[in-house]
């Protein structure tokens, strides 16, 4: 198995293969060894959008290799928070570096012209991209795939229109329905004129003990597929959550002022898979196939002319741009997720813009003249769809500023206090209690996902437990994630990969762990992110949490400001900081 | 004898854990270009899957097209493949029209020897290991590409 750093140096036209064992033995792979290579590659005070600012993709030593391990990691600069920048897809991507042989790639520099890179095992082109340069993300996908090589193990990974106009929460769309979503890679590949990026392979994998190797595969996929760990993923979905967060209240409705949406019914996990699920797709190599794809299947004209459109949907899509607008259509949701989709920008950060626009719109801090006419309304289908291609097209400075991220469209035209982000990312749909405001604000990415505080929220709310040990909680997962992270083990297997499991697999591979290696490495792994933030001038102290947090019920109930405040002295008392 | 069927391929979710089966339990290897079943796309992700096995042809031009011998016709039907004889020229890989047979990176065959390997790693029932009558019956002329 190569375990391998491809440097790419688009200005130079240059590229280049580093054996870095030192680096993959002791950071495991995936974020551990992304994150080294982010300080080692990312100059300080960097602008995001400089040709100076890299972008880094790790895989970890179990992709490609075991069920449900189908993750990529990149890591760069974020153009939205000014700090750690970190994302995760599935797809093929995974797969396409191991068979690559590649598990890190850096890329460096900008190209001088409209560009995407082909790699092929060790050969890499830079070639011209402009005949695609402004076709949106789905479309440019279908012209790759026939002029490049590769097809059925290949991966490809490009932007839409959004990164190329630098919305700062552009993502990059991998392979078909999954993402880089968050925190802005989609403006990094723009800045770069870089438009797209086709990797495949042929390296023969490997094992030392293929008898080893097939045993403890065999108890993995019969977890993953025998068990009922992740039932909730094969069967309705995380689109399951619309209807049990509603009757938590942690449902964010029309930009927090509620958590109760009584549209909630209209789109939930259950609705769509009953009415709109036509197929369900896995990542290479898992055997759960969780990602959900609605067809939407409109009338155009009389004679019964359809449109049909193949939408994948999740959870927090149809919070952002569903209960969080106000949004009650299940058909009409779905045409804002695929403006996005074609866009290439990220779900959540878009929501939870217009969410903040519609309010401020409402309270008279934006006037008609600023949207150009566009009428910012819960639940204004035509009105959001229209705010999507202005956010893109930027006509006016309005527009501009909501392409900026919330926070600053918010510096400029007020509604500060219902702005919704923390750090600068903005939240995702959990308004469960002080875990989820808590885990977003230390978060290494300010992700949801970094220590599923809105989890920590549910069980506190039927166990009743103290502060100190949600902080505890929140801490344990900080930890634990930067190991499985690294692996790069998608969340939802979890169940499947214990500690115990964790380490057998690794050992199946011939890398031999102990549980105190793998919780000394997370430890290590959360210092070396906050280490690249600090660095970039990110400060907890100066972190402002919205009033809107502490307005709205939650799960816990009504959250005091006090609450937050004690729990974020106890984490830096157990950090140590 | 058995032979592999793709019972429901509708059914597929692309998860190629057939594939990675396949090489892992005949090979030892992990790898696509060692696997004997090829889950393709058609149109993508968002189109269909494709399940390419072999056909199990009762008169079978792969081994016709063998100029080593080392693809050989077995008298209960059974196609066996003789890995040292094979000499990687690629007759049997144009013959078979529905793709079922590819050269991996060694320059060798690789051939479905029905074995079943995959059909257990199918979370969806796509495949199912038939028994068919010695030297072929009528069944066994049923396409099994879909």
């Amino acid at each position: 198995m190569l375990r391998r750093v491809l440097y790419i140096d688009l200005g130079k036209k240059e590229s280049w293969v580093e054996e870095r064992d030192e680096l993959f033995e002791r950071w495991l792979g995936g974020t551990g060894v992304a994150t080294q290579l982010l300080l080692e590659e990312c100059p300080q005070g960097v602008d995001p959008l400089s040709p100076e600012a890299p972008i880094i993709f790790s895989i970890g030593p179990l992709n490609a290799l075991f069920p449900v391990v189908t993750k990529t990691v990149t890591a760069f600069k974020s153009p939205l928070t000014g700090e750690l920048g970190e994302s995760y897809a599935g797809g093929r991507l995974a797969m396409a570096m191991r068979f690559a042989g590649h598990e890190s790639i850096v890329i460096r520099g900008a190209a001088d012209r409209p560009s995407y890179i082909s790699i092929t095992d060790d050969d890499v082109k830079i070639k011209d991209a402009t005949s695609v340069w402004g076709i949106n993300a789905t479309t440019v996908g279908f012209i790759l795939r026939e002029v490049e090589t590769g097809v059925g193990r290949r991966s490809i990974i490009r932007i839409g229109p959004a990164g190329e106009k630098l919305v700062k929460y552009a993502g990059v769309i991998v392979d078909t329905y999954r993402h880089f979503g968050r925190l802005g890679l989609g403006a990094v590949f723009g800045s770069k004129n870089l438009k797209a990026l086709v990797i495949s392979g042929t390296e023969d994998v490997e094992v030392p003990d293929p008898g080893r190797y097939r045993k403890v595969y065999n108890k993995l996929y019969r977890i993953a597929v025998q068990t009922d760990v992740m039932d909730k993923y094969h069967d309705i979905g995380t689109s399951i959550n619309i209807n049990v967060l509603n009757q938590l209240k942690g449902l964010p409705t029309r930009n927090f002022q509620s958590t109760s949406f009584e549209g909630a019914a209209n789109i939930s996990g259950e609705v769509f898979a009953d009415d709109y699920l036509f197929r369900k797709v896995s990542c290479a190599h898992c055997p759960i196939g969780c990602i959900h794809i609605a067809m939407l299947k409109t009338s155009f004209a009389p004679h019964h002319e359809f449109e049909i459109r193949k939408v994948s949907y999740d959870y927090e899509l149809i919070y952002a741009l569903g209960s969080n607008l106000g949004v009650s259509d299940p058909a009409g949701l779905l045409e804002l997720i695929e403006a996005c989709e074609r866009y290439g920008m990220d779900v959540m950060s878009t929501g939870v813009v217009l969410g903040w626009a519609t309010e401020a719109y409402e309270r008279d801090l934006i006037t008609p003249q600023e949207t150009l006419g566009v009428p910012l309304q819960w639940n204004n289908i035509k009105g959001y769809q229209k705010a999507i291609d202005h956010i893109v097209g930027m006509p006016n400075e309005f527009y501009a500023a909501l392409a900026q991220g919330v926070e600053l469209a918010s510096d400029r035209y007020g509604g500060k206090e219902f702005a919704m982000a923390l750090a600068g990312n903005e939240v995702a749909g959990y308004h469960t209690g002080p875990a989820s405001i808590v885990g977003q604000i230390v978060g290494v990415r300010h992700s949801h996902l970094d220590n599923a505080g809105y989890s920590i929220d549910q069980k506190a709310a039927k166990k009743q437990l103290k502060p100190e040990e949600m902080v505890d909680a929140i801490i344990k997962e900080d930890d634990s994630r930067g190991v499985f992270n690294s692996l790069v083990g998608c969340l939802f297997a979890r169940g499947v990969y214990t500690n115990d499991n964790i380490i057998d697999a690794l050992g199946a591979i011939g890398i031999e762990k102990t549980q105190e290696d793998l919780d000394d490495l997370g430890k290590r792994i959360f210092e070396e992110k906050y280490r690249f933030k600090r660095r970039e001038g990110f400060d907890i102290a100066e972190i402002k949490v919205p009033k809107r947090f502490y307005e709205t019920i939650t799960t816990m109930g009504m959250v005091d400001p006090e609450t937050v405040e004690t729990m974020l002295e106890i984490y830096r008392e157990r950090r140590g900081w | 004898m058995h032979r592999l069927k793709v019972a429901h391929p509708e059914r597929c979710i692309g998860c190629l854990s057939c594939m990675f089966a396949c090489s892992r339990i005949n090979t030892g290897h992990v790898s696509l270009d060692r696997s004997a079943i090829k889950i393709k796309t058609q149109g993508g992700i968002e189109g269909d899957f494709v399940v390419v096995v072999c056909h199990a042809c009762r008169d079978p031009p792969c081994v016709k097209a063998c100029p080593t011998g080392a693809l050989e016709r077995r008298d209960d039907g059974n196609v066996v493949f003789h890995e040292d004889l094979c000499n990687g020229c690629g007759e049997c890989v144009d013959v078979c029209l529905i793709g079922a047979i590819s050269l991996d990176g060694d320059e060798k065959a690789v051939k479905c020897r029905h074995c079943g390997a995959c059909v257990a790693f199918c979370p969806h029932d796509v495949l199912e290991l038939e028994e068919v009558p010695a030297l072929g019956g009528s069944d066994a002329q049923k396409s099994s590409v879909h």
